[in-house]
C-alpha cells in the first residue's frame, strides 16, 4: 500500500474505529488497573495514608529508588549515545554481533540478570575483587543497585538514538566544518540540538524503566532497611504481610512521583523540539 | 488472504475444541496442590507414590498437578481463585490466611495429625570446611566480626524462621526476657552485611560468592547444598536450641466441595503420614513425625532440642505482627539504630 502523505483527506479510512479501538485499548490495560489501584488506596483515611506513605522507611526507600534510577539513567544516557553512535557511524568487524547484545538486557530474565551481576561484582566476583582492592564495594550495597539499572536500561537509550541518528546525514556536518566550525562546535551546535529529543526520550524511558524495576535489584541491592531497600521491596514486603491497601498506598506515591518527572521531562522535550525547530529553520536559510 | 485466513482460523478451533474434549475427557479426577517454593522435590517423588496408592486402592487413575512458587504468593493466588483443592505451606500464617478468607476449616491444624504438618525441619549453621571460625552456637554467631547470611527476616519464611530460632534461644537463656530477646536478635541482624532476597539466594551468597562465615538455613537446604556444591565445602553446626519448623497441610473446601473432590483430597494429604509418605520425606531430607523412622535415619537428623512457634511465640497468629508487621520488633531494630 502506498503512503502518501495528504493532510486534508486522509488515505487510510476509519478514524473513528481506530481512535474507539486506541481508547479501549488503553482503558482495559492501563487505566482499568490503576483505577483499581486508586480504588484500594482509597479505603484509607487521607491520614493513614500519608503515616504509611511518608514512614521513615518509605522515605528512604524513595530516595534509593529515585536516585540510583536517576543516576542509572544519566549514565545511560551518556554512554548510551556514545554507542549509538558507533554502531550507527562507523563500520567495524562484530558491528552486528554488538549491535545485538544492546538487546540483551531486554531479553534477559531480570532475576537472571540480577544473580549474574551479583556474582560478577560480590566481593570475590571477577569486577568485584578489583573494584575492592580500591575500596569500593558494589554488591550488596547502593552502588550495586545502580549497576543493575543502569544494565536494564541500557538498551532504551540506544535502540531510541539510532534511528534518529541515522537521519543526521553526515553531510551536515562536514557543512559545518567547511563552514569554519570547530569540531566541538559541531557537536554542541549542530548535531546535538538534533539529537536531544530523542535522547531526553531514551532517558525518560530508562529512567521509569528502572524506577519499577524489581527482580534484578533485590539480588543486588543489600535489601538494607534504610541503607538499600528499593520502594518495590517494601511494596513486595507489605504484600507479604497481606497489607494489599498499605501495598497500594505505597504504588500511588511511587505513581504520582514518577508522572510528575515524567510530565517535566515531556515538557522539557516538548520545549527543546520546538526551539530546534524554531532555530535552525530559518537559519539554515539565514546563515550567510 | 481472508480465505487463509478463515481456513486456518477454523482448523486452530477444531485443534482447541479436541484438546477441550480431551481435557474434559481426563479430568474426572484430578488435583491441584498449590504448594511453596522449595517442595518441588518432595512432591515430585510424593505424587507418584500417592497416585499408585490410589489405583491400587480403588482403581481410578488421579491426576496431581503442582503449582509451586513463595508461599504467601501461592496462598494470595488461592484467596483470589486458583482452583487449589489442597495447599501443602511451610508457614502456619499462610494457611491462617486462607481460613480467615473461609476458604479452610479454621480448625485445619487439628484435622490431621501432628498440628497439621506431615514432617518437620529445622535451623541449623552451615559453616566453611574445618569451621574456621570456631562457630558452635547461637552466642559465636552474634559475636562482632562474624558475618551471618540470612534472607530477608521481613520478606521470607526462612528468614523468618531464622529470626525466631535466635529469639528463642535468647529467651530460654536464664535471665532471658523479651528485652534481651530483642537485644540478641538485633547483634545477630548487625552481623549481617546483606539480607538476600530468598532461601535459595541466600545459599548461593554464601556458597558460590563465598561471602559470609556461616549461612543459617533448613538442615534439608543443607542436603541440597551437598548434592549441589559437594560435601567437602562445608560443615554443618547444630546449636543447643533451634526452632522446629513445621509445614502444614489443608484441604481447600471450597474448591474440593465445588469439585466434588474431598475423598481424593483426604487422602492424597492422609497419606503424607503413612509409612510410604514419611520415608519420602527422610529421603527429602525433611524429618518425619514418625518416630521409629526418625530413629532409624537418626545419622542424618542428629537429636536437636527445639522450640515451637506455638509454645515459645503463642503461634504464628501472635509471632507475626509482633515481629514481622510494621512497627514490630524487626522495624524496632532498625529504628533504634
Amino acid at each position: 500500500m502506498p503512503s502518501t502523505r495528504s493532510h486534508p483527506a486522509r488515505v487510510l479510512p476509519g478514524f473513528s474505529l481506530s481512535l474507539g479501538c486506541a481508547l479501549v485499548y488503553l482503558s482495559l490495560l492501563v487505566l482499568l488497573p490503576l483505577s483499581g489501584l486508586g480504588f484500594k488506596a482509597s479505603h484509607l483515611s487521607f491520614y493513614e495514608f500519608w503515616e504509611m506513605a511518608t514512614g521513615e522507611r518509605a522515605l528512604a526507600s524513595y530516595r534509593i529508588t529515585f536516585g540510583a534510577s536517576l543516576l542509572a539513567a544519566l549514565i545511560n544516557a551518556v554512554f548510551g549515545l556514545i554507542v549509538a553512535w558507533v554502531l550507527v557511524r562507523y563500520s567495524f568487524p562484530g558491528k552486528r554481533l554488538i549491535d545485538a547484545l544492546v538487546d540483551l538486557p531486554f531479553a534477559l530474565p531480570t532475576a537472571v540478570a540480577g544473580i549474574t551481576l551479583a556474582t560478577l561484582y560480590s566481593s570475590n566476583g571477577w569486577i568485584g575483587r578489583y573494584a575492592e582492592s580500591f575500596g569500593v564495594k558494589v554488591a550488596f550495597t547502593p552502588l550495586g543497585i545502580v549497576v543493575a539499572l543502569t544494565f536494564i536500561g541500557l538498551p532504551f537509550v540506544v535502540r531510541t538514538l539510532q534511528p534518529v541518528i541515522e537521519d543526521i546525514e553526515p553531510e551536515v556536518e562536514e557543512a559545518a566544518a567547511s563552514l569554519g566550525a570547530s569540531r566541538l562546535q559541531t557537536f554542541v551546535r549542530v548535531v546535538f540540538p538534533g539529537l536531544f529529543p530523542a535522547l531526553l526520550t531514551g532517558f525518560t524511558l530508562a529512567f521509569s524503566r528502572s524506577i519499577g524495576e524489581y527482580g534484578s535489584v533485590i539480588f543486588i541491592a543489600g535489601n538494607m532497611p534504610l541503607i538499600s531497600e528499593i520502594t518495590p521491596l517494601l511494596i513486595i514486603s507489605k504484600l507479604e504481610q497481606y497489607d494489599v491497601v498499605g501495598a497500594t498506598a505505597l504504588a500511588v506515591v511511587m505513581l504520582l512521583i514518577s508522572f510528575a518527572l515524567l510530565l517535566a521531562v515531556n515538557t522539557l522535550q516538548w520545549w527543546a523540539a520546538n526551539r530546534h525547530h524554531g532555530n535552525t529553520r530559518p537559519s539554515t536559510g539565514g546563515k550567510p | 488472504m481472508w480465505i487463509r485466513f478463515a481456513n486456518r482460523f477454523r482448523r486452530l478451533s477444531a485443534a482447541l475444541t479436541c484438546a477441550f474434549l480431551a481435557l474434559t475427557a481426563s479430568a474426572q479426577s484430578n488435583l491441584l496442590n498449590v504448594s511453596y517454593d522449595v517442595a518441588r522435590d518432595f512432591y515430585k517423588d510424593y505424587n507418584p507414590l500417592f497416585q499408585k496408592h490410589w489405583k491400587a486402592q480403588t482403581g481410578e487413575t488421579i491426576e496431581l498437578r503442582q503449582s509451586h512458587a513463595g508461599s504467601s504468593k501461592q496462598v494470595r493466588a488461592v484467596a483470589d481463585g486458583l482452583e487449589a483443592d489442597v495447599v501443602t505451606m511451610n508457614q502456619a500464617s499462610d494457611v491462617d490466611f486462607l481460613a480467615e478468607k473461609g476458604l479452610v476449616a479454621r480448625d485445619y491444624a487439628k484435622r490431621f495429625p501432628t498440628n497439621a504438618s506431615p514432617y518437620t525441619s529445622t535451623m541449623v549453621f552451615i559453616v566453611r570446611q574445618g569451621n574456621p571460625k570456631a562457630l558452635k552456637d547461637w552466642p559465636d554467631v552474634v559475636k562482632p566480626g562474624v558475618q551471618v547470611i540470612l534472607p530477608h527476616p521481613k520478606n521470607t519464611g526462612n528468614g523468618r524462621y531464622t529470626y525466631l530460632a535466635a529469639w528463642g534461644y535468647a529467651l530460654k537463656q536464664p535471665g532471658g526476657s523479651e528485652r534481651t530477646a530483642q537485644d540478641f536478635v538485633s547483634r545477630l541482624l548487625k552481623n549481617a552485611p546483606l539480607f538476600a532476597a530468598g532461601g535459595r539466594d541466600a545459599t548461593t551468597t554464601f556458597m558460590q560468592r563465598k561471602i559470609g562465615d556461616v549461612l543459617i538455613s533448613f538442615e534439608s537446604e543443607a542436603e541440597l547444598i551437598a548434592r549441589e556444591f559437594g560435601k567437602g565445602e562445608f560443615e554443618v553446626v547444630y546449636p543447643s536450641w533451634s526452632i522446629l519448623t513445621e509445614f502444614p497441610v489443608a484441604i481447600v473446601d471450597k474448591v474440593v466441595d465445588k469439585k466434588g473432590t474431598r475423598k481424593q483430597a483426604q487422602a492424597y494429604l492422609d497419606f503424607l503420614w503413612s509409612p510410604a509418605g514419611q520415608e519420602n520425606a527422610a529421603q527429602n531430607y525433611l524429618r518425619p513425625r514418625d518416630t521409629a523412622l526418625l530413629k532409624k535415619y537418626a545419622q542424618q537428623f542428629p537429636p536437636i532440642r527445639t522450640f515451637t512457634v506455638d509454645d515459645t511465640f503463642g503461634g504464628w497468629a501472635r509471632a507475626f505482627p509482633t515481629h514481622f508487621k510494621d512497627g514490630g520488633t524487626f522495624d524496632q531494630i532498625y529504628q533504634l539504630k
